[in-house]
C-alpha cells in the first residue's frame, strides 16, 4: 500500500482530503480547460468545437481525478494539476 | 485508487441502482405502456405509404373536431416499436397541461384508454427521479453518472485479472462471494457499462460543463443561449396572425417529404397555431430508425404547403458523434437480438451495484467480529436498509402495476396516484426493513417480492380479459410477454426466498 494511504487519523485523512480538492475541483477546472484548448486549433464551427469539447470533458475529468489518487503525494497531486491547468489556459487563450 | 472506487460506489450506490432498475425497466417503457392500458388494441404497424397519409388525415380530421382552436397539435405515426400506435396530442390555448388521445389507425376513432403515466413513468424517473425539482435531479442525475464513470474506471484499475476474474465464483464464502459476484457482473458487462456511463453523461453534458461554451460565446448566460441557437436554430417559426386560413393537404405534403427522404416515413407530425394563416407544419422522420439518433425535419407553410425550411438527418461530424453517443444510451435501434443484450447488460448493471454495497457490508460486518467498528449503528441501518433499497424497489414497482390494474379506470388523478402509491410502498418497506433482522427482512421482502410479480398475471386476469388464456393464442406478444416475464421475476425471486429460507440457521 503506498506510505501517503498506510497509517490512520489526520495525516491520512489531510491527504485524502487534499486530494479530493485538488482531483474534484482541479479537476472540474481542468475537464472544462483541456478540452478547449485541444479543440481550438482546429478552427472548427462554434457550435462544433463546443460539442466536441464538451463530449471530451468527461475523460478528462475522469482521468485528472484519477491522477490525483495515483500521485506519489499531494503535494505532487496539487503541483501536477496547476501545471496542467496553467498550460491549458495558456493554450487556449492564444487558439481562441 | 481503491479507496476512490469505494467512495464514489457508497455514496451513490443506492442513486445508481435506483437510476439501472428504472432504466432498464424504461427500455421496456412501450410494452409496459401497452399492458398497464389493456384497452389498447394490438398495435399494428409500421403502416407507410397511403396508410400513413389516411392516418394523418384522420388524426387530423379528430383534432380539427376535439381541439379546433388549440395553441399546437402533435400527431405521432405508428412507424415502429417504440411508437406502434397512432396518437394525437394537443395545446390547449387556456394554457393547460398537454391532452392526448389514442386513435384507431383505420378509423381514427378514439379508443378510450385509462388515465396512467404507464411505463414512460419508469423511464423518466430514470432522469427526473420524482418529487424533486427537475434542477435538483439533474444535477444528482450528473453527478451519480460522473461517479459511476469514475468507479468502472477505478474498478478496472483495481481488478486488473479479467480473465481470471471471470471464472473466480466462490460461493458460501461470505464477503469473498459478494467480491466474486461484484466483479463477474462488472467484468461481463463492461463493454456495456462503459458505454452507457460515458453516454449518459452526454445527456447531462451542457448544464454540467457550461465553461466550454463560454470559451468561444462569451460569458454567460448569453453564452448558453447564443450557443443552443447555433445547435438547433428556429425553423421558420411564427406567431399566430390572428387571421383564419383554411389548412393545406396533408397527402401532398407527406408525398413531399417521403420523396426528399428517398421513401423513409415521416414518424411525427407537429401544427403549430392550426387554422392560422401563419400555421406551420413540421414533418418529422424517426429519430429511432438508426443507431444515430438523428432525422430530418420538413417545416411547411400550414395554408399553402410550401417547404420553408429543412434541417437534414446529417449535419456535422460533432453533432453526429453526440446523437451516436445519445442513440447508444437509448438503444431504440436494437432488433430484437441487441435488444436482449442491452437488456442482460441492464439486469448485471443492477447486479453488479447491489453486490458492490453488499460486499462492503459483508466485509464491514466480518471485521466487526475482530473488533468494533467506527460508527456501530451506521453499519446496522446500512445493512438493514439496503433490503428495501435493493429488492425493495422492484416490489414498489410492482405494486405500481398492482395499483394500475386496482384502482378505478373513472378515477380522477388516477395516473399521480398510481406513482404515488409506488412510493407509499417502497417507503413502508424502507420501514419494516429498518425494524426487522437483516436476514429476515431479506427472506420477507424476496418472498412479497415473488407474490408481487407472480401473481400479476392473475390479477391481469382477473380485472382485464387481456390474460395469457387471450393474449397468447391471439398472438399478443406484448401483453403475453409482459405476463410471461411477470411469471419469471416472480419465479427468480422465490428462488431466492428459498435459497436464503434454507440458509436459516
Amino acid at each position: 500500500m503506498p506510505a501517503h494511504l498506510r497509517g490512520t487519523g489526520a495525516g491520512r485523512g489531510r491527504d485524502i482530503s487534499a486530494r479530493l480538492l485538488v482531483g474534484v475541483l482541479g479537476g472540474y477546472a481542468l475537464a472544462q480547460l483541456l478540452p478547449v484548448a485541444l479543440v481550438a486549433p482546429w478552427g472548427l464551427a462554434r457550435a462544433d468545437a463546443v460539442l466536441v469539447a464538451l463530449q471530451m470533458s468527461f475523460a478528462v475529468y475522469a482521468a485528472a481525478l484519477m491522477a490525483a489518487f495515483a500521485a506519489r503525494s499531494a503535494r505532487r497531486a496539487w503541483a501536477g494539476m496547476a501545471a496542467a491547468l496553467l498550460a491549458s489556459a495558456a493554450l487556449a487563450w492564444v487558439a481562441l | 485508487m481503491g479507496e476512490v472506487h469505494t467512495w464514489a460506489g457508497l455514496l451513490f450506490g443506492w442513486l445508481l441502482y435506483f437510476m439501472f432498475v428504472t432504466g432498464t425497466a424504461g427500455y421496456l417503457d412501450t410494452e409496459i405502456d401497452r399492458w398497464m392500458r389493456p384497452e389498447l388494441p394490438v398495435a399494428q404497424y409500421p403502416q407507410p405509404g397511403a396508410a400513413a397519409t389516411a392516418a394523418a388525415t384522420q388524426a387530423l380530421d379528430y383534432l380539427q373536431a376535439q381541439a379546433p382552436d388549440a395553441r399546437r397539435w402533435s400527431i405521432q405515426l405508428p412507424v415502429d416499436r417504440n411508437e406502434p400506435h397512432l396518437r394525437v396530442a394537443w395545446q390547449p390555448t387556456s394554457g393547460g397541461a398537454a391532452q392526448s388521445a389514442w386513435l384507431d389507425v383505420h378509423t381514427g376513432a378514439p379508443i378510450p384508454v385509462r388515465d396512467t403515466a404507464g411505463g414512460q413513468l419508469l423511464y423518466q424517473m430514470h432522469w427526473r427521479l420524482h418529487y424533486l425539482p427537475p434542477e435538483a435531479a439533474e444535477w444528482m442525475v450528473a453527478l451519480a453518472s460522473m461517479a459511476l464513470l469514475l468507479a468502472l474506471l477505478t474498478g478496472i484499475v483495481v481488478h486488473r485479472r479479467f480473465f481470471a476474474d471471470f471464472f473466480t465464483l466462490r460461493l458460501g464464502k461470505g464477503q469473498r462471494s459478494w467480491l466474486d459476484a461484484h466483479n463477474l457482473a462488472g467484468v461481463a458487462s463492461l463493454p456495456f457499462q462503459l458505454m452507457i456511463s460515458y453516454s449518459g453523461l452526454i445527456f447531462v453534458m451542457f448544464s454540467f460543463m457550461p465553461l466550454i461554451a463560454s470559451a468561444w460565446y462569451g460569458p454567460a448566460p448569453g453564452a448558453g443561449r447564443a450557443f443552443y441557437a447555433e445547435l438547433f436554430p428556429p425553423m421558420a417559426t411564427a406567431l399566430p396572425s390572428g387571421q383564419r386560413a383554411a389548412p393545406a393537404a396533408i397527402a401532398p405534403i407527406l408525398a413531399d417529404a417521403r420523396q426528399r427522404w428517398g421513401g423513409a416515413e415521416a414518424a411525427v407530425l407537429e401544427i403549430a397555431q392550426p387554422g392560422d394563416a401563419r400555421a406551420r407544419i413540421s414533418v418529422i422522420g424517426n429519430f429511432a430508425a438508426g443507431a444515430v439518433r438523428s432525422a430530418g425535419i420538413l417545416v411547411y407553410d400550414g395554408a399553402n404547403g410550401a417547404l420553408l425550411a429543412e434541417r437534414p438527418a446529417w449535419q456535422s461530424t460533432p453533432r453526429a458523434t453526440r446523437d451516436l453517443l445519445l442513440g447508444l444510451h437509448e438503444g431504440l435501434f436494437a432488433a430484437p437480438p441487441l435488444r436482449a443484450l442491452y437488456l442482460v447488460s441492464g439486469l448485471l448493471g443492477c447486479a453488479m451495484i447491489a453486490t458492490g454495497m453488499l460486499l462492503w457490508t459483508a466485509k464491514r460486518r466480518e471485521r466487526a467480529q475482530r473488533g468494533p467498528p467506527a460508527w456501530p449503528a451506521g453499519l446496522a441501518l446500512v445493512e438493514r436498509l439496503n433490503v428495501a433499497a435493493i429488492v425493495g424497489l422492484p416490489v414498489a414497482i410492482a405494486a405500481y402495476f398492482w395499483a394500475n390494474r386496482l384502482l378505478p379506470t373513472d378515477m380522477a388523478q388516477r395516473a399521480p396516484l398510481e406513482a404515488h402509491l409506488l412510493f407509499a410502498v417502497w417507503l413502508a418497506l424502507f420501514a419494516h426493513a429498518a425494524l426487522t433482522p437483516p436476514r429476515r427482512a431479506w427472506r420477507q421482502q424476496a418472498w412479497l417480492a415473488a407474490l408481487a410479480f407472480g401473481a400479476l398475471p392473475l390479477l391481469n386476469a382477473a380485472t382485464t380479459g387481456r390474460h395469457l388464456a387471450q393474449s397468447l393464442p391471439a398472438g399478443d406478444w406484448v401483453m403475453a410477454g409482459f405476463d410471461l416475464a411477470a411469471l419469471a421475476l416472480g419465479l427468480a425471486f422465490a428462488l431466492g426466498a428459498w435459497w436464503l429460507q434454507r440458509r436459516r440457521p
